[in-house]
């Protein structure tokens, strides 16, 4: 039994759909089905779905915690939850569908390894559909599944799951998601069909159900293979009798891996080094993955601060101020050219001034025009002019390095989610 | 250093514990980057002890550069006490304790009808940061523990009244943590959010960290209160009607006596306590914190007034 529950990896996913999509009720199920919501929490909701007049329990009420939300019957924000299988442990980023939809699908994408979309069967891929994977695709989410829920409100017809499936394929493709890539399942969330046990209602799929494919699905990050990237966080020096020359860079690696004995440069001081140690409170270790908190000593005596970036040698970023990038603003205030503002990449906060805004993307058309200005949720290309020379590779390329935030200097909210470069190639809608 | 070489990472395999464990020693040194007096707030209990535990890995072989604030409430288990003494005293660390019980002789708060001082925490807490100039404050809350708690931010801003609004949250993007905030605000840092309560005992039992005893199953006298089982204290009980009897039990979370119940257990171990966490039915709060049952909204509303 203890047994069962060490060693597991963690697949960290984001759910994204329209209002009525019965999103809340496949999260319910999700954790309903593997167990992971508790007799309290149940008897919780069954207790506030009779004070509310309701005759059945209402499943959203396990995900929507905010008075706010239940007063309104609607989730505002971004919900964590956590469930576990004997294979593996799950994060998942439950992101409402109506309310400021870029923001928070924007803030779930983020960290997200995959994400589940919903459609309604009777309905299909649908304007909503088109606006969250366009989301996903720009932020880079490696992975989708579409699912068609309600199924059983087509009779559990495959030929419309097929259509619905055909459709997505379409999308997805143009959304520049190889095949590989992505899943279409056919689901009943209110009845269970296809999300954690396989339905005996829909003979003709043979594939995976919702909680097997994400039991299966490899976790393996794109930046395992990109080249090194290991802002430095903060210095460490003991300066004790034990360790009297001790001057560790402690960092977490953010792509790539770093080796014993690989040569560095250290950004922006354009300065070359070897790793001499990579170093954890548990020993030392050969090498370090993307995702490993470490603390690299180097061969030379150089001075790095907070806010330089340790990278492979013969893969460097490149080395700039000026940044042409796609932003998801996320600011009641709107972005007009000229604006001052903050810009944090890596572990380095720098001033900013906004150029030219480019484009602006309509996400229910995908196609591009010009703004004067960027609205709230809106998502549009801009060129920004920075104080300090960044490290940086496109978000294509690499989601640590091309990823970036805006700052109000004056309240120091964040304003927008930033992506180097032009993350979304789009090719012809199907 | 130590002189031990891992395995090569690739062939071990990078597990949950070690994702979680990497993501805490992230957020430890950003915050020790981008404030200039941070503070951990430290009970004693599990999730703070694992909370100092994280961070000693996070700057070693340096000493953890943080303080450690107590908010005691006079009603905690002298085992709890001693611990965090004991533990304190080992790491060579300073540890500032609020007693609640001051602020009540001097009047600036005054007890409840009901003898729970959990809510009466907050006032110490928010006189403490100000007093000493803190401007990030650590807490072990969980995603997990609680509905309002899974909407809660990693880095969260508190205004300068030390409230939470949870409608002007800032988006919180990909590992880019935004703790800018103005003179007066101050943040509270989760580096735990993302565990689960079976998380913390399995890392707790893989690290080989000490905890208080009374997480482990022990014999003590204790009434029936509320579908729970308190002890004896200077917080009351029993009253009228609760007799006392002597039970095998345990500790799932250790808080202020008034509201924190026990769990009929037998597990001495730390194999039996993770066998029974896995079995069990019931969250943490919901079997033992009387404070969360108050209403539906009991956390986001102490959250909200400032409490962690």
């Amino acid at each position: 039994m203890v047994d069962s529950h060490l060693r597991r990896d963690l697949l960290r996913f984001a759910t994204a759909g329209s209002v009525d999509d019965g999103k809340s009720t496949l999260v319910g199920r999700l954790l309903y089905d593997t167990k992971s919501v508790l007799a309290d929490q149940i008897e919780a909701v069954h207790r506030a779905s009779v004070d509310k007049g309701l005759s059945t329990p209402d499943l959203s009420l396990l995900v929507d915690g905010l008075r706010a939300e239940r007063e309104q019957g609607i989730t505002i924000d971004v919900a964590y939850r956590y469930f576990g299988t004997p294979k593996r442990e799950f994060v998942l980023a439950d992101t409402p569908g109506h309310v400021q939809y870029t923001r928070n699908t924007v803030t779930g994408a983020s960290t997200a390894e995959l994400a589940v979309l919903l459609v309604d069967a009777r309905y299909g891929v649908v304007e909503q559909t088109r606006r969250h994977a366009a989301v996903l695709a720009l932020l880079r989410v490696p992975r989708l599944v579409l699912a068609v829920n309600k199924i059983d409100l087509v009779d559990f017809d495959g030929a419309v799951f097929s259509a619905i499936a055909k459709d997505f394929a379409g999308l997805a493709k143009a959304l520049g998601y190889p095949d590989d890539r992505i899943v279409t399942i056919p689901v009943s969330a209110l009845l269970g069909d296809n999300v954690v046990d396989p339905s005996t209602n829909t003979p003709w799929y043979s594939g995976p159900t919702l909680l097997e494919h994400l039991e299966s699905v490899p976790v393996t990050s794109p930046e395992l293979d990109a080249p090194l990237r290991m802002p430095v966080q903060y210095v460490i020096r003991p300066r004790t009798p034990e360790h009297p020359d001790y001057r560790g860079y402690a960092g977490q690696v953010t792509a790539g891996t770093v080796r014993k004995g690989q040569r560095v440069l250290v950004l922006p001081e354009e300065l070359a080094s070897t790793v001499e140690t990579i170093d954890t409170a548990d020993g030392e270790l050969s090498h370090a993955v993307v995702g490993q908190s470490v603390t690299v000593l180097l061969a030379d005596d150089i001075d790095i601060p907070r806010g330089s970036m340790i990278v492979d040698a013969d893969s460097p970023p490149r080395l700039t101020d000026e940044i042409e990038a796609t932003v998801c603003w996320l600011a009641e205030k709107p972005l007009r050219p000229g604006a001052r503002l903050l810009l944090k990449h890596g572990t380095r906060t720098t001033q900013a001034i906004v150029g030219a805004l480019v484009d602006r993307l309509d996400t229910d058309t995908l196609t591009r025009s010009e703004p004067q200005s960027l609205q709230i949720n809106d998502i549009g290309r801009v060129t920004i002019r920075t104080a300090d020379r960044l490290p940086v590779d496109d978000y294509a390329d690499n989601r640590a390095t091309g990823a970036f935030l805006l700052i109000d200097p004056p309240t120091g909210n964040t304003l927008a989610a930033g992506l180097v470069g032009n993350p979304l190639v789009l090719s012809e809608l199907p | 250093m130590t002189a031990t070489l891992h395995a090569p990472a690739a062939d071990t395999s990078f597990d949950a514990l070690d994702v979680l464990e990497s993501e805490a020693i992230h957020i430890f040194r950003e915050v020790a980057g981008e404030f200039d007096r941070p503070v951990i707030l430290f009970s004693g209990g599990k999730d703070s002890t694992l909370l100092v535990h994280l961070a000693a890995k996070a700057f070693a072989p340096a000493p953890i550069p943080f303080s450690l604030l107590h908010v005691d409430t006079g009603h905690n288990y002298q085992e709890v006490i001693d611990f965090r003494d004991e533990l304190v005293a080992k790491l060579g660390l300073r540890l500032v304790v609020a007693h609640v019980q001051d602020w009540i002789d001097d009047g600036r708060l005054s007890e409840r009808p009901d003898g729970t001082r959990n809510p009466l925490q907050t006032v110490p807490l928010l006189d403490s940061i100000v007093e000493g100039r803190f401007d990030a404050v650590f807490g072990g809350g969980r995603r997990d523990e609680e509905r309002a708690r899974a909407k809660e931010r990693i880095i969260s801003l508190r205004d300068s009244f030390g409230r939470w609004d949870p409608r002007k949250q800032r988006p919180e993007l990909w590992n880019l943590y935004n703790g800018r905030h103005a003179a007066g605000e101050h943040v509270r840092v989760f580096p735990i959010s993302n565990w689960t309560e079976l998380d913390v005992w399995r890392y707790i039992q893989r690290e080989g960290i000490e905890l208080p005893s009374v997480y482990y199953a022990h014999e003590r006298e204790v009434f029936r209160r509320d579908g729970m089982w308190m002890a004896e204290g200077p917080w009351g009980g029993p009253r009228k009607g609760e007799t006392i009897e002597l039970k095998t039990v345990r500790y799932r979370t250790v808080g202020d006596g008034s509201c924190t119940g026990a769990v009929e257990s037998t597990a001495t171990t730390l194999d039996e306590v993770i066998a029974e966490v896995t079995a069990s039915r019931l969250t943490e709060r919901g079997a033992t914190r009387a404070d969360d049952r108050m209403s539906e909204a009991a956390m986001e509303d102490r959250k909200r007034e400032g409490y962690f």
